[in-house]
């Protein structure tokens, strides 16, 4: 399985517009590593749901979170090629995002199903 | 000239930026508005169910009668899988498009000559996504025969709105899909088109990513 730069795919500016401060995606073996650090990933998460000790640990699911959090921005950043692509692109999708998670965590303050203990 | 020609076939916005490619942003945007709404009504109401079945838990009904657990976890992990390798076949089948008219080098192995062919790749994403679906068939069938409808309890009701809405996304996503294919065996995708086939696996990768944060928070976290 060879790994040729050469192969990467030309779209720099290609519908970003001519102004589209856009790079070039990565080759077709990098997409396969990214998605071989998915598995590894979901593999991990999988595991440790069948560790009593690792379920009942406080650590459980703040790791879970951040094992889901990583795998979602590895998918966002180089399978939607927002790292490559305008920054305008980002704003757009990370300025909902924020305003979702923080209305999710907001909802869960509301209903009790998170509190803060002083 | 190429430049005034690429420009007249694109359809720029005052950002210099392709408008379809903006539209599809925001309305990415927007679905994530829509998912955290669903996910925050099955997080507010886990754990208050009256009666079973339970994802994670036990349930003895008044008569006396077991349910184990409801949620099945290797299955739903396969399917997980699944879900991402259709991404990764979906970034390869944009890059075959995008490398449609690049010369193939002297001596290309099998990589190389697969790397080209978008539908293999298109194809391959949308079986990955119908053995997703088919997985949910499988899942949201054997719920309803252990007795969890979307009526039965609070988790019922939340967790089938929930991967409902999400499975209907993969649906539109395969049926898109499929149209690709269909365009590209009739007149061949080739780099001009790359913004359709880039802007449909925006969606792709997209409804992948809400499956990420579902399978954690409704699955795994206990």
């Amino acid at each position: 399985m060879s790994h040729d730069p050469k192969h990467a795919a030309p779209t720099a500016a290609h519908h970003g517009g001519p102004h589209a401060g856009e790079h070039a995606h990565p080759d077709g073996w990098t997409y396969v590593k990214v998605g071989a650090i998915l598995t590894i990933i979901t593999i991990i998460e999988v595991w440790a749901y069948y560790i009593p000790a690792l379920v009942a640990s406080p650590f459980f699911n703040p790791s879970l979170l951040i094992m889901s959090a990583v795998k979602f921005a590895i998918v966002v950043m180089f399978y939607m090629h927002l790292k490559y692509d305008h920054k305008l692109f980002r704003v757009l999708f990370t300025g909902p995002l924020i305003i979702a998670m923080g209305t999710i965590v907001a909802l869960l303050f509301l209903f009790h199903q998170l509190s803060v203990k002083f | 000239m190429s430049s005034h020609a690429d420009t007249a076939h694109h359809h720029y916005t005052t950002t210099g930026l392709e408008h379809r490619k903006l539209a599809i942003w925001a309305f990415i945007g927007s679905e994530c508005m829509l998912f955290a709404s669903l996910i925050s009504t099955y997080l507010i109401y886990k754990g208050r169910s009256i009666v079973g079945p339970f994802p994670h838990t036990e349930w003895v009904n008044e008569a006396g009668q077991v349910f184990k657990p409801i949620l099945d976890i290797p299955v739903t992990s396969a399917s997980t899988f699944v879900l991402l390798m259709s991404s990764l076949a979906m970034v390869l089948a944009l890059q075959a498009v995008q490398l449609k008219d690049t010369p193939l080098p002297a001596g290309a192995n099998w990589w190389t000559r697969i790397q080209r062919s978008s539908q293999t790749w298109l194809l391959a994403t949308a079986l990955l996504g119908m053995t997703f679906l088919g997985f949910q068939a499988y899942e949201f069938t054997s719920f309803v025969h252990e007795g969890l409808t979307i009526k039965t309890n609070l988790f019922g009701s939340t967790f089938f709105t929930l991967t409902g809405f999400h499975g209907a996304h993969v649906t539109a996503g395969v049926l898109w899909l499929f149209t690709l294919l269909w365009i590209d065996r009739t007149r061949g995708l080739g780099p001009k088109d790359e913004l359709i086939v880039d802007i449909a696996a925006l969606y792709w990768h997209f409804v992948d990513v809400v499956w990420i944060a579902i399978f954690t928070l409704v699955y795994l976290i206990q």
